[in-house]
């Protein structure tokens, strides 16, 4: 190349400079270290000979989110996780365990039930607090109803009314950290928060007052009455979540596997019919072979139609599944584009 | 339920970032990496066709894929990084999709922050202009690994050879006359309009045997940078469990092996590591990056902030810093301010000692330099030999506001 000559020399450009063969053998190689795509012919630092694989990435998900759940215990006075017994938070729980091995947690958990939960997921969350000698706060919606501070909405939908509970809950217990399992990947607002997210004191969130991110770097720094809310999966997808699953062997509860369950039809969506008020007299139910993708409250979380037994199956059908988690299974974020962003602005997760 | 049968096929993840001006066609290349990866999925596809047609728009705007929020939907535009992920066979990435507006210089710097690659978009036809030797000294500043410029809307000048390599030799000369030169970079002719060379070859251009984008995501050295520097280990938090003490942090470079004789700053006091846990399991070495604890055969008064590193390597420690800084916040950074620097797992008082060439302080995403002075020493690595040990934020004390971030030189 002639016009080299005008090139500064410790630049390269790849194009002009790459050959055929060593593009085959990037394209070839998977594994092994992968060699350099880049062609370098100015002057670079010479690397030692490296040994080490390429970290894979559920061990780089995984040393983040540990890293964040360290962040928090070494920053914060009261924190808590956001425990409801659904794959989420158990993956959370898992982290945890794992970031503070050999001792315990020296965190407490809290659940918003909105008193539609599905009992197996109920039963598993006791379980899971039992098991690891945690202690488990529980804010109810239907106590909040039945009080007549919260009124039950037309819809029978309880996912909106828990955030009154959640943050009278972080109030009275003066929580300053507040765990969550939501992921960045679920939903177009999500994919804005932050990993250390400032909450005022009505618990509220402001998408355009957010404190830049960078590095590893977190600032945890509030008011009193406020608090941060954090988020140690945010960089996981749907996928991520069941491959670690399936890699930790970790126990979910049943539901998440194809079972058969007697559902009826309402907004295309297979709801389990239940005391929360489903079906209505022209909603026939009937039973299908069914499994959840999310597990929330009853009355908008649905089924899919599903054969997938094992986690092996449940990967694959994931895998090849054209529709998002919650797009699938989510009454409550099709209220309207920005559902889950006015959501989050008044304290939800 | 337990039924695990096969071992799982693990791959890779990659971090990176895009940047481009306004209209050089980010949100469609962003959106075509997205859709011809199959990793946009129907029910997004078809939320967006909605929107668009709501916009009274005919085809579907690939760029409300990535504009999440009330206000940036309304005005059409990216106000601040939103993250993005897919995957393929072979890597997991994570795209930090970053505005290109000159007024968000700090979004980009927040983008290239974790970013192990960056892509720098151009226009074809354009070529290399103001905004683009930005996203170049950003990407340079920040010391990202890797470097892709994007040379788009091939297709708008006729797949022109000849237009590709004047833009790539312009981008050379350009990256080499940063502060902070660039090394190398690798240059893609691409049209994320019409897909060529984003995630298929392009047919149009045969003179051009380099990889797609896809390709160089996926084949990309990750993870390089850290290990090829001395151990770093930032305590975060001590585990205690019985009389045992354990150091828990992330390895933020090299490596660390029972029988390291290290040295915990800033106290100076030296001791030998007696073992190293990777997440509740008893390990031979640790390396960057690892999220890890270790014991010390020493009974030492460590704790959150103290950093651990080899006796025989182990960074000088100082009060007086001096760095190259982006301002992230709306209120200006003046000489005497008072701040908290949060540098690894430690937070110190500092004072702004000096803002050369800036008299009346840094105001919002400004590129500049800072001399500081701290209440107590620093235990830094200069940026350019580790992003982990080497970055700082100054934090507003009063509010806790993350006002500025800085790279030690």
């Amino acid at each position: 190349m002639n016009t080299r000559t005008a090139v500064p020399a410790p630049t390269t450009l790849t194009t002009l400079t790459m050959s055929t063969a060593t593009r085959a053998d990037a394209r070839g190689t998977h594994t092994g270290p992968a060699p350099r795509t880049d062609t370098v012919t100015g002057p670079r630092p010479t690397a030692p000979e490296r040994v080490r694989p390429e970290r894979s990435h559920l061990d780089s998900l995984e040393s983040e989110a540990v890293h964040i759940f360290r962040e928090v215990a070494g920053e914060f006075e009261r924190p808590v996780i956001l425990f409801s017994g659904g794959k989420d938070s158990i993956v959370m729980l898992h982290l945890a365990l794992k970031a503070f091995a050999p001792a315990p947690i020296p965190f407490t958990l809290l659940h918003v039930d909105t008193g539609h939960n599905f009992p197996e997921v109920l039963d598993h969350r006791d379980r899971a607090v039992a098991a690891h000698g945690l202690r488990l706060h529980i804010a109810s919606v239907q106590d909040y109803i039945d009080a007549g501070t919260l009124r039950e909405r037309p819809d029978g939908t309880r996912n909106p009314l828990q955030t009154v509970p959640l943050t009278e809950a972080i109030q009275q217990h003066r929580f300053d950290a507040v765990f969550g399992g939501g992921r960045r990947d679920e939903e177009k607002a999500r994919a804005k928060e932050r990993v250390f997210s400032l909450r005022d004191e009505f618990s509220q969130w402001d998408p355009r007052r957010q404190r830049p991110e960078l590095w590893q770097l977190y600032n945890g720094r509030h008011a009193p009455g406020e608090h941060v809310r954090v988020f140690p999966i945010s960089n996981w997808t749907e996928l991520d979540v069941w491959q670690y699953i399936q890699r930790e062997r970790i126990e979910l509860p049943e539901i998440y596997f194809a079972h058969h369950r007697e559902v009826f039809d309402r907004g295309g969506m297979w709801l389990t019919a239940g005391d929360w008020g489903g079906p209505k007299d022209t909603e026939p139910t009937e039973t299908r072979l069914v499994r959840y993708r999310t597990v929330g409250d009853m009355s908008c979380t649905g089924a899919v139609d599903s054969d997938a037994t094992t986690l092996d199956a449940v990967i694959a059908e994931i895998a090849a599944s054209r529709l998002t988690e919650r797009g699938a299974t989510r009454a409550d974020d099709k209220m309207s584009e920005a559902a889950m962003e006015d959501r989050k602005r008044e304290g939800y997760f | 339920m337990t039924t695990t049968t096969t071992p799982l096929a693990e791959t890779t993840l990659l971090r990176f970032a895009t940047a481009g001006s306004v209209d050089d066609g980010k949100s469609t290349l962003v959106g075509r990496l997205l859709h011809d990866s199959k990793s946009v999925l129907t029910d997004q596809l078809e939320a967006v066709e909605h929107a668009s047609r709501n916009r009274g728009q005919d085809t579907p705007d690939l760029a409300l894929l990535t504009d999440g929020l009330r206000a940036e939907r309304e005005q059409g535009i990216t106000i601040d990084v939103a993250y993005r992920y897919f995957a393929t066979a072979r890597r997991r990435f994570i795209l930090a999709d970053t505005p290109g507006h000159v007024q968000y210089t700090r979004n980009m710097v927040t983008g290239a922050s974790t970013a192990e690659l960056a892509v720098v978009l151009v226009d074809a036809r354009n070529g290399v202009v103001e905004q683009t030797r930005r996203h170049a000294a950003v990407a340079a500043l920040l010391r990202v690994p890797h470097v892709v410029l994007a040379v788009n809307k091939m297709d708008l000048v006729d797949w022109s050879e000849k237009e590709f390599l004047r833009i790539s030799e312009d981008f050379a000369r350009c990256a080499a006359e940063l502060d902070h030169p660039m090394t190398e970079f690798t240059a893609i002719p691409v049209s994320a309009l019409t897909g060529d060379n984003v995630v298929d070859r392009s047919a149009h251009m045969d003179w051009y045997t380099g990889p797609t984008l896809l390709d160089h995501l996926e084949t990309v050295r990750t993870d390089d940078t850290a290990a090829d520097t001395p151990a770093r280990l930032p305590v975060q938090y001590v585990i205690r469990h019985g009389d045992d003490r354990w150091y828990a942090g992330q390895l933020a470079s090299g490596e660390l092996r029972a029988g390291d004789a290290v040295v915990v700053l800033p106290s100076g006091v030296t001791s030998t590591v007696t073992a190293v846990d990777r997440l509740g399991r008893r390990v031979d070495a640790a390396y960057a990056l690892d999220s890890v604890s270790v014991r010390l055969a020493d009974d030492l008064d460590i704790g959150r902030g103290d950093l651990i590193a080899p006796v025989a390597e182990a960074p000088a420690l100082t009060r007086d810093v001096d760095a190259d800084v982006c301002h992230l916040h709306d209120r200006a950074l003046r000489v005497g301010d008072r701040v908290l620097l949060r540098h690894t797992t430690r937070t110190v008082k500092a004072i702004v000692r000096d803002l050369p060439g800036r008299p009346d302080g840094l105001t919002t995403n400004v590129l500049g330099r800072i001399r500081l002075r701290t209440a107590e020493p620093l235990a830094a690595d200069p940026y350019a030999a580790s992003r982990r040990t080497g970055s700082f934020l100054l934090i507003d004390p009063a509010d806790g506001a993350t006002l500025t971030a800085g790279m030690v030189r």
